[in-house]
């Protein structure tokens, strides 16, 4: 599973769960710029905890500034879930 | 227009069976949040609660009852029936039929009808109980009180969230005020320690693995809480004419709509609803001395009361002294409000100002006299309650002492 993989699947789940267009959500968009307010924030980490089969614990979440920073936290979670998964 | 005085209190809470033990932890700053038990915590990210202790149904109530209350309709009558007592109201004819019950409930008996749809979904079975309908309804509260004391004027129960018992008590006083009813039994019960929702809650992410810090910097988020209170309440002249003893005065009730956001608080609609008990209250802003803050330990929740406390109250707001006794009852949301209203009335009563237990550090978002970790001994003219519910529903009660 690559890097861009999962970079591609976070920012769908971003798009479906905000239901906009997939096109709009970078992962340098911010979550302001995307209108992305606290309860969508709960309902895109539901959507990514189904996607990845990962528990995303609350603390780390709050911290979460921006899309760069969910694309990354998800990618250090899913490897911690596999680790002997060769990195490509 | 009557002066409407509360004559008796009932509660139900971690703290304690009865409101005397109620007040003994509430002033001895003890947390009755513990490690929840009853449901299964390994499938839950947080652990604790504050539950209800010692509790055994048939100790209270007959076998063929209980097949009819849910766990939050036995809270509330048993807190109706220690109100009343503690009220001794001598009931005629007259009375019950013009008597008024306003409860407050979130939940309702929902865990019932969980226990029920478990059957359907889980266990394959084709058919749900019938009393299904009777146990989850969340009037069933109200329904029990009313046919158990034989009361048979305005029964409702109102749910809105958090606010729920809040919402109901200042109906209730409305009410009594005006003469449509001349006495109310009015409060809220919740009894939300049931899988489906506590996986619910867990979703919100509001819950803290901790405790409940509320106004600290090291704040975590609410601890749910079950529970009951309900007041008794009656014009001033009618509970001294028959040697009633009155707690305190219910004086103002106000309340408002963020018309905003579903769950993020706004600081214009609970000032507005401050505003408004006040005025109802024909109170000064001097007058207040307490206030028993919403004060959930959200980080939201917090920050946001502190400042709509600032906007309404100016000046004063340093003055005054503020708590949330959700450090130790927990947020028993639909009853919130009304165990609030009690440890308020108690507080006006006994000259003691129950504190924000848990407390750690001072957050400079939160920068009011919150009361840390100790009961303060100090007699207040008057008191608000708040409660601000999800869905931007904000009520708040005020309060007087009549010594």
């Amino acid at each position: 599973m690559t890097d861009h993989t999962i970079q591609d699947r976070v920012l769908k789940v971003i798009a479906t769960t905000k239901r906009i267009p997939l096109e709009n959500v970078r992962p340098d968009s911010s979550f302001e710029s995307l209108e992305i307010d606290s309860l969508d924030r709960l309902n895109i980490l539901f959507g990514l905890e189904s996607e990845f089969d990962i528990e995303i614990n609350d603390e780390d979440a709050k911290h979460i500034q921006n899309i760069h920073e969910m694309i990354e936290g998800i990618t250090q979670l899913v490897q911690a879930e596999s680790p002997s998964s060769p990195s490509e | 227009m009557h002066r409407v005085v509360i004559t008796g209190t009932g509660v139900l809470s971690a703290l304690g069976n009865n409101t005397s033990s109620f007040w003994q932890s509430l002033t001895s700053g003890i947390s009755g949040i513990l490690e929840m038990v009853g449901v299964d915590i390994s499938q839950i990210r947080f652990k604790n609660g504050a539950q209800v202790q010692n509790y055994i149904p048939k100790e209270h109530f007959a076998a063929k009852d209980l097949d009819m209350m849910d766990r939050f309709a036995q809270f509330a009558v048993l807190a109706a029936r220690e109100a009343i007592a503690e009220a001794g109201i001598e009931w005629t004819p007259d009375l019950r039929e013009t008597a008024a019950v306003v409860t407050g409930s979130c939940l309702g008996g929902r865990g019932a009808e969980e226990a029920g749809y478990w059957e359907l979904f889980h266990n394959g079975k084709s058919r749900v109980h019938p009393y299904t309908i009777p146990l989850g309804m969340s009037n069933a509260g109200t329904s029990h009180i009313s046919m158990q004391f034989g009361i048979e004027g305005p029964a409702y129960n109102l749910s809105t969230a958090c606010a729920s018992s809040a919402h109901a008590i200042g109906h209730a006083f409305w009410m009594v005020r005006s003469g449509v009813a001349p006495l109310a039994i009015a409060g809220g019960s919740e009894a939300p320690f049931f899988l489906g929702g506590l996986k619910a809650w867990e979703a919100m992410r509001v819950v803290s693995k901790d405790t409940c810090r509320p106004f600290s910097a090291e704040r975590s988020g609410l601890i749910l809480g079950e529970g009951a209170a309900m007041l008794v309440l009656e014009p001033l002249e009618a509970a001294l004419a028959r040697g009633a003893r009155p707690l305190a005065e219910i004086v103002g009730f106000g309340m408002s709509a963020d018309a905003g956001h579903i769950t993020q608080p706004v600081v214009t609609g609970p000032t507005r609803a401050m505003r408004m008990a006040l005025r109802d209250a024909g109170l000064a802003l001097e007058q207040i001395g307490y206030i028993n803050a919403h004060g959930t330990a959200t980080e939201a929740n917090d920050r946001i009361e502190t400042a709509a406390i600032r906007s309404t109250f100016g000046a004063h707001a340093d003055k005054l002294a503020v708590s949330s006794t959700k450090s130790m009852h927990g947020h028993a949301l639909g009853a919130a409000g009304a165990l609030e209203a009690v440890a308020s009335i108690l507080g006006l009563r006994h000259g003691v100002l129950p504190p924000t237990a848990n407390f750690l550090t001072a957050d400079a978002a939160c920068d009011l006299d919150v009361i840390p970790n100790q009961a303060r001994t100090v007699a207040v003219e008057a008191c608000l309650s708040n409660s601000f519910a999800f869905g931007g529903l904000n009520a708040v009660l005020a309060f007087k002492s009549l010594s």
